[in-house]
């Protein structure tokens, strides 16, 4: 061993060592460039993109946010002016109905007062009507009455007449002429 | 048997005298020789040790991967934290802009140094198949060959050897000096050092552990007074796995960061 190292210079290598070193290194290089280096590089992408992924999907999230808000904002504007337009719409429509309203009572009253004088004046006439009719048989029936009592009256009158000139006989006969008198007033 | 044992055995048949632990322990027995169109392969413990760190790194690997999560469990990010090291570390910082292409090649280099080098502290193996010349120097010949290349492909074959053979913004004199400097550092001394560095990390690391245990052992055997001083090389011993432990780290993430260097330089026009 001795003998045979003493020979043998450290520094030249045996040919055999230099390809067995060959296969030795170019194994390790074709699984590191073949498997190792692109899964190591593919975890490296996949964990860049999963952070940069991330800061994306926040932004991309944060932006439709955003686009939302703005959305509803819009929304919620248009919702108001179409409020406002359809509360002055009711509005108007209710000044509308009131006003037609208001119109149709008045005709009605109108008709109805209108109606109210026509059967007033029909009753009138009617009643006038009627009056004129019966004043005449009235005052002609009074009248009667009228000249009838004043017939009577005077046939009365004449027989008070009588029973006075009567009485003032009875009184000159007798003497005493209170009693008639209030015999007659009976 | 192991070279350590082997070494052991030497060191009590010695006798008196303490045999400091050489070369024989990076040359142990082939289990099996064989010959393949001409090359001798001599399959050797150490062979068989590159076999597990390659099998074990690999399974590993695939391990990490086989049901990649976002939420990464345990195993997971034990090996995206190793991959993430190289690929954001690395690749993108040192290479720059363009080097995410080069992660997968860089990531491998690591990890195949790395599960190479802790073979060292691991009982049993207890070397590091990188303290063997051969397989640091495959490596750099290869990361050789892919800076040169990446270079003429991204910059140009006139303008990358042009950059290098005159570097632009040196007055011309200087060129005398700069010139065979920028050849020797390209060329030569740079893949030399990225390989001999790695080598000689492992090779000395081994060989301070092989000593420290070794002598530990031997002067428990001599008695007396060097009972104190076998029981010092043997925390010298535990001391010493240690910072192999931080040496295996480092040495696979200064390889491959050198490399990041250089194909650095090779994307990129300005040196």
């Amino acid at each position: 061993m001795n003998i045979l190292a003493a020979t043998e210079n450290p520094l030249i290598p045996p040919l055999g060592e230099i390809v067995i070193g060959i296969i030795a290194f170019g194994a390790v290089y074709l699984v590191m460039r073949l498997l190792v280096a692109p899964r190591f590089e593919q975890v490296f992408r996949a964990r860049r993109e999963a952070i940069e992924g991330g800061m994306e999907r926040a932004e991309a999230m944060q932006a439709e946010a955003a686009e939302a808000l703005e959305k509803y904002r819009a929304q919620l504007a248009e919702a108001r002016s179409e409020a406002a337009q359809i509360r002055d719409q009711a509005r108007a429509e209710g000044q509308q109905i009131v006003e037609e309203l208001r119109r149709q009572a008045q005709e009605e009253s109108a008709r109805i007062v209108a109606r109210g004088e026509e059967q007033l004046a029909t009753a009138r006439q009617q009643i006038v009507n009627e009056l004129r009719g019966q004043v005449g048989a009235l005052a002609v029936e009074l009248a009667g009455r009228i000249l009838e009592e004043s017939l009577a009256d005077e046939a009365r009158r004449r027989g008070t007449v009588d029973r006075f000139l009567d009485e003032l006989d009875s009184i000159a006969a007798t003497g005493d002429g209170g009693v008639p008198v209030s015999r007659g007033n009976r | 048997m192991t070279s350590s044992a082997h070494a052991l055995g030497g060191v009590l048949a010695a006798g008196p005298g303490f045999q400091a632990p050489g070369l024989e322990a990076f040359y142990p027995h082939p289990l099996w020789t064989f010959s393949v169109l001409g090359v001798d392969f001599e399959i050797t413990r150490i062979t068989l040790i590159l076999w597990i760190a390659t099998l074990g790194i690999i399974g590993f690997l695939v391990a990490t991967v086989r049901n990649p999560q976002i939420v990464p469990g345990k195993l997971q990010f034990l090996g995206e934290s190793g991959y993430s090291l190289v690929r954001d570390g690395i690749a993108r910082d040192v290479v720059g802009p363009r080097g995410l292409p080069f992660a997968p090649f860089l990531a491998s280099l690591f990890f195949f140094i790395l599960a190479n080098n802790i073979m060292s502290i691991v009982p049993l193996a207890q070397i590091s198949p990188m303290a063997k010349f051969a397989f640091p120097l495959v490596l750099a010949l290869i990361c050789y060959v892919i800076y040169i290349w990446v270079g003429i492909r991204e910059q140009g074959v006139g303008k990358y050897f042009k950059d290098i053979l005159f570097l632009p913004g040196v007055p011309l004199p200087m060129y005398i000096l700069v010139t065979p400097i920028e050849i020797l550092q390209n060329f030569i001394v740079r893949p030399f050092t990225l390989a001999v560095r790695l080598f000689a990390n492992m090779f000395a690391g081994h060989m301070l552990l092989l000593v420290f245990s070794l002598g530990a052992t031997y002067l428990f055997t001599v008695g007396g007074l060097s009972y104190v001083f076998g029981g010092i090389s043997f925390l010298m011993a535990i001391v010493m796995t240690f910072f192999e432990l931080l040496v295996i780290f480092l040495q696979a993430y200064v390889f491959t960061v050198l490399m990041g260097t250089y194909l650095n330089g090779s994307i990129e026009a300005e040196h």
